[in-house]
């Protein structure tokens, strides 16, 4: 299990290569990759993700711990990153590794699910004409936490 | 204990950290305390169901007590991912 918070970018081909690799046994590698998404005004310059160090590293191993011992995995890489990011950057990855797919998919979205509202980031947007404004929690990410 | 502020409850309050000696037996009392001393507390605490708030870094309830805690943080909900 591998855990990682950054603010430099991470090379996600290598790191996905390395996992695989590294998983022997394993016959499924999932993995997923969040990028930023540019605003629906198309305005946003700049995201800044702040965190709570110490504590995000902490809640990071506890939602990927909790995920391999609710499914049986043979390894899982968390990398996220904080500070400025631009539209197209890549924010974060997860990736489960298990015998079977079904445990690498369902790990991966639980993994997911958990980080969107129990992780301690915040995203900000930046726009392009200087106005800042804080991204608010929706709902149903807090909702999707209930199917697990 | 040190009391942490992050986002837009950071940015109300203008300060990340400050020291507060207080004997506030739990969260929410704390909370109430603070929001005596200035009118930026005030905002920031205005409604505490746009709140979380996390002792020594593990996420808590508002009623949660405050014996032996070293570290209070007030934040809103996450947004990670």
């Amino acid at each position: 299990m591998r855990v990682l918070v950054q603010e430099a970018p991470f090379a996600f081909a290598a790191e996905a290569d390395a996992f695989a690799s590294a998983a022997s046994g394993a016959g499924a590698v999932v993995t997923f990759t969040g990028v930023v998404r540019e605003s629906d005004s198309g305005a946003m310059s700049v995201m800044e993700i702040e965190h709570y160090p110490g504590m995000t590293e902490k809640a990071l191993t506890q939602i990927a711990s909790e995920a391999v011992s609710r499914w049986e995995l043979a390894d899982v890489l968390v990398i996220h990153r904080h500070g400025r990011l631009a539209p197209g950057d890549q924010i974060m990855m997860v990736a489960t590794a298990a015998r079977h797919r079904v445990a690498a998919f369902e790990a991966a979205e639980f993994l997911m699910d958990y980080l969107k509202s129990r992780a301690p980031f915040w995203k900000k947007e930046i726009l392009k004409d200087g106005a800042a404004e804080w991204v608010a929690a929706k709902d149903a990410d807090e909702d999707a936490l209930d199917r697990w | 204990m040190d009391v942490l502020y992050f986002a837009w409850v950071r940015e109300r309050i203008g300060v990340a950290k400050e020291q507060v000696e207080t004997s506030a037996v739990t969260v929410a009392e704390l909370v109430e305390e603070l929001k005596e001393r200035e009118p930026r507390y005030a905002a920031a605490f205005a409604d505490l169901s746009a709140l979380r708030v996390a002792l020594d870094q593990e996420l808590a309830e508002f009623d949660a007590p405050l014996a032996g805690v070293r570290e209070v943080a007030f934040f809103p909900p996450m947004t990670g991912g």
